[in-house]
């Protein structure tokens, strides 16, 4: 049944077709569960980082603030370090999708060595993350400093978060399937996770964006959203 | 890969076993719901007690010493927060959201259990922080319940210290529950309807919840992200919200923060916050009406699409709430549109609860009464709401008590009547038992006079220009003595409001062991909670078969059968048609 007749369905009449038809749908499947659920979820994070995204784009058109990017000084005129971060965080999602795939083929150890990869690269980048917050730190741009400096830590800290927290569920599945859990149980969860490490990826590389703009850049982006 | 259906899961996979697992770290629906419901009302009583208090120094000024500015604020910011989100919120969706989603749509239990488990232990972990910030050193935070910066963080507002901090990790808790719970509402209602429940067979009660729960997923965020924001400009010194500013003589190293912003994202959580808690209401307060009225709901489909457009329009009308705030004109005009426009689902839904009594079979018992308390009190708050949403009326009103009038009766009082009604209709199916009727009729007409003695005369307190949130008026002079003496009244009928709820305590209580026994469905309603083999409904709901739905859940007084009700779950051949000449003769007698 399609959406639209599904929404025009006149449940008060029984003869209606729609009432035929009903008794065919039924419940749906855990795995379908958990999939909506996860797109629910990323659907808030979505929404958490898009109003973050709002109020910076808001704070970057007030009197003193000052980018991190734009200036020769400015500690993103060099993105190699983000860029190497970036790549940790890609090699990660990459090696969660060979062990979905691996496992789909009943290969569990190559899965079990690929989602080990997955979590050490993910650990990586959250390390380097660490390690540009005190870089940036000590080239003066301190988290109370300025404006835009709040939101570079802001934002890299709630990304990170949420990384750690879909690592805590890869470590869980990995230990699951170490212990030789049932490979179809491990691909649902696995499924599940690479979807939400894609996703992760894709955040980051918005807030890599985000980050990295000249004043002009948000200007045109304020002035387009309707905010400058 | 093979995926296990929902309806085919062993339930004994939750199964209680001991006390602890039964009642307290319990994973079914029914026992999360009650102890989502008992913490909502002990905290919910906390905030009556606080507005008792408020209600005391605005009716006899002064004479109470444990009353001073400073507790007056705070005993306003815990009454507002805790009412709006902490009672009504989590008493809507955690109390009969748990309880009605899994039984209406014909499954054993949430889609995620332990989740909802959590859910309910993080929601009592939050309440908890909050009543802590009673209890540290300056007290609660005095900010109001809108928390704006700057004044929330600095020195000279109540509670600038501890009590902020508190109530912001509090608030945070909370919507990690409200998460965990809101996810679960979702996607049981989504993808565990029993065969047959399709989605335009679902009570309005489920649609009220299934909206307002997809709003609070979207709408909470912006209350996390501010928190968040207020606490880093307040613990690590940033200047998300904070300007630059003298404080106390001080120049302060705040610099290039915007209050306005603040604003902006409490609004757009706080505007949709009305209809998180409007919406359940309004489909709780359908089916009431309808099964007591033995009438089909009139124009069900309708009413479906004036909940969904409501719940998508309540994210365009946020700034009404910040016409006096300073921001540019232009969204003004915007706003106040939106928020007429608004007004043109919702007066559709009243046009339609009318028009389902109209010519019914009314039994006038304590939930009709209630059910119908509703639609006048929510009729008088919503016109006072289109004073309010137009620019150039409210701009004069805005700040005095003609908006706590508004606000009351549009969200207290009305939204208050449904809950009552929704427990005076739900209580046989939780407990087994009835509760006493003439308790709670004389319930009913004391809260219901006693609700408008005590709003109704804030209205003409508000013309006056008599401004809310203020400890005291002092010699005034504009205003004339009538008004002192009408907020003198409004503390006595506050009250006696108050204490006619020990009536529903006690008859709740009492109900518990010496109520009547309800039998299998009372009310003869169709929808599917009152079908379940046992009453109160067992462990996984539905014993060894869950059932299958034929008709939607509003077959009550059908053309042609015998039956005053067809329950949802009743197969066309069950049904016991009338002769065709009974038919035929009822026609022309007619």
């Amino acid at each position: 049944m399609n959406p639209f007749r599904k929404i025009m369905e006149k449940p008060w009449d029984p003869s209606a077709e729609e009432s035929a038809m009903a008794l065919a749908i039924g419940p749906g499947t855990q795995y379908a569960g958990q999939r909506l659920m996860l797109h629910i979820f990323l659907v808030i994070v979505s929404v958490v980082f898009l109003l973050m995204f709002a109020t910076f784009i808001t704070h970057s058109q007030f009197p003193g603030f000052q980018p991190l990017a734009g200036e020769p000084w400015s500690p993103f005129a060099n993105t190699t370090a983000l860029w190497l971060n970036t790549l940790w965080l890609a090699l990660s999602s990459l090696a969660m999708h060979v062990a979905l795939i691996r496992l789909r083929h009943d290969a569990a150890t190559q899965a079990l060595w690929a989602m080990l990869l997955a979590a050490f690269l993910a650990a990586a980048f959250v390390l380097a993350q660490f390690s540009l917050w005190r870089t940036v730190s000590g080239m003066g741009y301190a988290l109370h400093g300025n404006p835009a400096n709040s939101y570079f830590y802001l934002l890299t800290a709630v990304h990170a978060l949420h990384l750690l927290g879909g690592l805590f569920v890869l470590v869980r599945a990995i230990w699951l399937l170490w212990r030789g859990a049932e490979t179809a149980r491990m691909q649902t969860s696995l499924s599940l996770s690479t979807t939400y490490w894609h996703y992760l990826l894709v955040l980051w590389a918005l807030v890599f964006f985000l980050l990295t703009r000249s004043p002009e850049t948000y200007r045109a982006i304020a002035v387009f959203c309707g905010l400058g | 890969m093979t995926h296990i259906p929902f309806a085919d899961q062993p339930h004994e996979d939750h199964h209680p076993t001991s006390f602890v697992a039964k009642y307290v770290w319990s994973q079914d629906h029914k026992v999360i719901a009650v102890q989502y419901s008992i913490i909502a009302i002990f905290v919910g009583v906390v905030a009556l007690v606080l507005s008792a208090f408020m209600r005391l120094q605005l009716g006899f000024p002064d004479t109470f010493s444990f009353i001073n500015p400073n507790s007056y604020l705070q005993f306003m910011t815990l009454h507002g927060m805790i009412m709006v989100v902490y009672l009504l919120t989590a008493l809507l969706l955690g109390g009969f959201g748990n309880y009605l989603i899994p039984l209406m749509v014909g499954t054993r239990d949430m889609v995620f259990p332990y989740l909802n488990m959590l859910s309910v232990w993080f929601y009592f972990v939050s309440v908890l922080v909050l009543l802590a910030s009673f209890f540290v050193p300056g007290g609660p935070t005095g900010a109001g319940w809108t928390l704006y910066p700057p004044q929330t963080i600095l020195p000279g507002t109540p509670g600038h210290e501890w009590g902020i901090i508190l109530m912001l990790a509090s608030l945070a808790i909370f919507i990690v529950a409200f998460t965990m719970g809101g996810l679960n509402y979702v996607t049981t209602i989504l993808q565990a309807r029993t065969h047959g429940m399709t989605l335009m067979r679902m009570p309005l009660t489920l649609w009220g919840i299934f909206t307002a729960s997809m709003m609070g997923l979207l709408a909470f965020p912006a209350l996390l992200v501010s928190a968040v924001m207020m606490a880093l400009d307040l613990l690590a010194g940033t200047s998300f919200f904070m300007p630059k500013l003298v404080s106390l003589g001080d120049s302060l190293d705040y610099s290039g923060g915007s209050p306005l912003l603040f604003q902006h994202l409490f609004w757009f959580f706080g505007h949709p916050e009305v209809y998180i808690v409007a919406l359940p209401a309004f489909g709780m307060v359908s089916d009431v009406l309808a099964t007591h009225a033995r009438k089909n709901i009139f124009g069900y489909r309708m009413m479906v699409w004036a909940i969904v457009i409501i719940g998508g329009l309540s994210f365009l009308v946020w700034a009404h709430h910040m016409y006096v705030s300073g921001m540019n004109l232009a969204f003004g005009f915007f706003f106040a549109t939106t928020t007429l426009i608004i007004a043109v689902p919702t007066a559709l839904k009243v046009y339609n609860w009318t028009l389902t009594l109209w010519q019914g079979n009314i039994r006038l018992n304590s939930p009709m009464l209630f059910a119908i308390g509703f639609v006048f009190t929510f009729i008088h708050g919503g016109l006072s709401g289109l004073f309010l949403g137009n620019v150039i009326v409210d701009v004069p009103l805005a700040d005095t008590f003609f908006v706590v009038a508004h606000f009351h009766m549009v969200m207290g009082v009305s939204t208050v009547m449904v809950l009552f009604a929704a427990i005076y209709h739900w209580y046989p199916l939780v407990t087994g038992r009835l509760l006493h009727e003439g308790m709670a009729k004389l319930h009913f007409w004391l809260t219901f006079l006693g609700a408008y003695a005590v709003f109704l005369p804030m209205h003409y307190l508000g013309f006056l220009g008599v401004p809310r949130r203020y400890f005291a008026m002092g010699d005034t002079l504009f205003l004339p003595q009538s008004a002192h003496t009408l907020n003198a009244a409004i503390t006595v009928f506050a009250l006696v409001l108050m204490v006619v709820q020990v009536v529903f305590i006690v008859n709740l209580i009492w109900s518990l062991r010496h109520g009547p026994k309800a039998g299998h469905n009372p009310w003869g309603a169709t929808s599917l909670e009152w079908q379940t083999p046992d009453v109160p409904p067992a462990h996984g709901n539905w014993g060894a078969r869950l059932p299958v739905v034929h008709r939607w859940a509003y077959d009550y007084s059908v053309p042609g059968a015998v039956q005053d009700f067809l329950p949802q779950n009743m197969p066309d051949e069950e049904v016991e048609r009338l002769a065709p000449d009974t038919d035929s003769a009822v026609e022309s007698k007619s």
